[in-house]
């Protein structure tokens, strides 16, 4: 008998090409999303270097960090993004790589297009340049992002050279309350565990409050692993997951997928298996989450006081969130509810799925967008888009006073010229609050698409469970 | 990639935890900046002031800092995007080795990948570095660190690693040796997960 084994051990053993000693890999990589900001330049890379791509039929192309999300974008596009998206169009048809142009079903955020086309499956290898590609994990996938080397390297080789990360294991037991949501769950375990808790680790999230997920929220939960240091983070896949899959354009079928799911019921981790870390979080005591600092880990309860540096333990420490506190023109021992707002965005790939856009428009529905706050909601890809339209969230949304966008990254990343103007508060279902991730000067606050909407109806910082 | 053996040059410190490469370099810089001049925007968002003039309050503005080979890092250094812009912003600026108690995974990889030495030692190793004034000695070699006042540090590197950015090896050329092992992962692979080999798609 073998002894008891995790989720991730089993799928990592099972892409295992060459043992190069040592605890490294040469690892087999089924799947690769690209995009405009690195997938151009790598496949021109792999070009130049005389290299050809051994299996484009296993990479996908689409732009999203770069494109506008203005209505019109076709014909009236952000002139960089515009650039980025040329170049990936022609190296992919050079390629032969499948590419997903605007207007076209397949655009959108590399991490909400994989799954939602079933290219992204339980048990794959799933790679791209960018660190949120443990999204994908969600679906039971061993998904992580790379840097530019990295990707050419596995556009050329069809493999990556990697060491065995350590396993951690986060149980969320219990039941989480009304209106928490992955999000709140997530920015919880970051501010608790903080943002190097999971540096060299591969997380599998569990327990009852995971099972009981939808796959969209265990997507989100999955997104925030990177905000804690982990470049890969798994839930195992079960009957939800099988059911989500089922169907989608790339995913296997008929008999096929019959035949997929046999073994990806074997994908979970056994009993007894020994991880190098666990934690367990109760999540019934998890209320919603926002950020007040300037990484993930500066998050805290919605009805809790803004901290003061001289809590913070060392010296080091309590500098650095001074300067957060600085940068984002807080100060402490006040509550971060009823912090007036300028901007809200309801997005990326932490939070723009048809369930986060459903979640923020039952707010939203018959209340308006507060005087002096501008709020875009950009949908995470074009079928997302399509599906929320179907349903009419875009009407409510637009009655409300959002903006209606199109897809992509947006203000997330604030590559495509869309900013929060310096100075300027945001609240934002992205996952990085980080130092002018939105803009330069821009002050970010992570939260659930739910707590985004209300504060855009408030015109602050609010706990939606009180609207 | 570059080779790295030993480096002897000044060590600035920077020692903040979770120091993002979203701060190292910023996003449109990647895109509208050649790889070669990423040096000049380097942690711009604290190098220079709203107006473009540079901050003199930020270490590496200082004059006994500028052009400094090694940098003094916090915990989590390198963490979030995963941009390789990221190291060939620092080795724009002239940064040869980075020292830091942990790092982000994937800067981490991205630095070996482009010959940017990353050093793993405890903060309070990282923190006395600082502290004195003058050079800072990395043997890769000896896998031993040499502050300015003598004190030694050894630190761990995983030999294949450690043989790379000694010998400046390319990674895909080592990973091309094997491609009859990975021929023969592949033709097994098709008949156990038939389910993950899609077909080629004719461009529309």
């Amino acid at each position: 008998m073998s002894e008891p084994w995790t989720l991730f051990d089993k799928v990592w053993d099972s892409h295992v090409v060459a043992d190069l000693g040592d605890g490294w890999s040469l690892l087999h990589i089924d799947r690769h999303l690209l995009h405009d900001l690195s997938g151009g330049r790598a496949l021109g890379d792999v070009l130049a270097r005389g290299l050809a791509v051994p299996n484009p039929e296993l990479a996908f192309a689409t732009p999203d960090h770069a494109v506008s999300s203005a209505p019109g974008r076709e014909h009236n596009g952000f002139p960089v993004g515009e650039r980025l998206r040329a170049s990936l169009r022609e190296q992919a048809g050079a390629t032969g790589i499948r590419f997903f142009d605007l207007g076209q079903i397949g655009q959108g955020i590399v991490h909400v297009m994989g799954p939602e086309l079933g290219i992204a499956l339980p048990g794959v290898t799933l790679i791209c340049g960018d660190s949120h590609t443990c999204t994908n994990g969600g679906l039971g996938a061993l998904a992580f992002g790379v840097g530019s080397s990295e990707l050419t390297h596995a556009l050329a080789t069809q493999t990556l050279r990697q060491r065995r990360p350590k396993r951690m294991r986060v149980r969320f037991e219990g039941t989480p309350g009304q209106g928490i949501t992955a999000k709140d769950l997530a920015l919880y375990m970051i501010g608790r565990l903080g943002a190097a808790a999971g540096t060299g680790y591969a997380v599998e999230y569990a327990g009852a409050a995971v099972r009981a997920m939808g796959i969209e929220g265990r997507m989100t939960l999955c997104n925030l692993s990177i905000e804690m240091g982990a470049k890969i983070g798994m839930v195992a896949p079960d009957e939800a997951t099988f059911a989500y899959v089922a169907g989608r354009r790339y995913a296997p079928a008929g008999e096929m997928f019959d035949r997929a799911i046999a073994q990806w019921r074997t994908l979970r981790t056994d009993d007894g298996a020994v991880f190098d870390r666990e934690e367990v979080i109760d999540a019934a005591e998890v209320v919603p989450v926002v950020t007040w600092g300037t990484s993930p880990e500066q998050a805290i309860a919605i009805d809790a006081a803004i901290p003061a540096p001289e809590a913070a333990g060392d010296a080091a420490r309590a500098k650095a969130w001074r300067d957060a506190l600085d940068y984002m023109g807080l100060e402490p021992g006040r509550a971060l509810a009823g912090t007036k707002v300028d901007w809200v965005f309801i997005g990326s790939c932490s939070n723009s799925r048809l369930s986060d856009l459903r979640e923020a428009a039952s707010v939203a529905r018959g209340r308006h967008v507060a005087e002096g706050v501008t709020a875009w909601v950009v949908p995470g890809s074009e079928r997302v888009k399509r599906d929320a339209e179907a349903e009419g969230l875009d009407r409510v949304f637009r009655e409300a006073g959002f903006g209606w966008r199109e897809p992509g990254c947006s203000m997330c990343v604030a590559a495509n010229g869309e900013r929060v103007a310096p100075g300027q508060r945001s609240v934002s279902t992205s996952n990085r609050n980080f130092v002018g991730r939105q803009g330069p000067g821009a002050r970010t606050h992570l939260a659930s698409p739910a707590m985004a909407a209300a504060a855009a109806v408030t015109g602050a910082i609010t706990d939606v469970r009180r609207l | 990639m570059q080779p790295f053996t030993t480096l002897t040059g000044v060590a600035a410190p920077l020692l903040r935890d979770n120091i993002d490469t979203d701060v190292i370099i910023r996003v449109e810089r990647l895109t509208g900046t050649s790889r070669e001049s990423m040096g000049a925007v380097a942690f711009e968002a604290w190098r220079f002031r709203p107006d473009g003039s540079e901050n003199p309050e930020f270490a590496l503005n200082e004059a006994r800092y500028r052009g400094a080979p090694i940098l003094l890092a916090g915990a989590n250094f390198g963490c979030g995007s995963s941009r390789e812009g990221a190291v060939w912003a620092m080795m724009g600026m002239g940064l040869r080795c980075v020292i830091a108690e942990s790092f982000g995974d994937i800067f981490f990889n991205n630095c070996f990948q482009n010959g940017l030495l990353p050093v793993r030692l405890p903060g309070e190793t990282v923190r006395h570095l600082a502290e004195a004034e003058g050079a800072v000695t990395v043997d890769l070699i000896a896998q031993e660190v040499v502050g300015a006042d003598g004190t030694r540090a050894a630190f761990e590197i995983e030999p294949m690693r450690r043989t790379a950015l000694l010998e400046g090896l390319d990674e895909i050329g080592l990973t091309l040796k094997h491609q009859d092992a990975i021929t023969r992962f592949q033709q097994a692979d098709r008949s156990e997960r038939p389910w993950v080999w899609l077909a080629s798609e004719a461009p529309p």
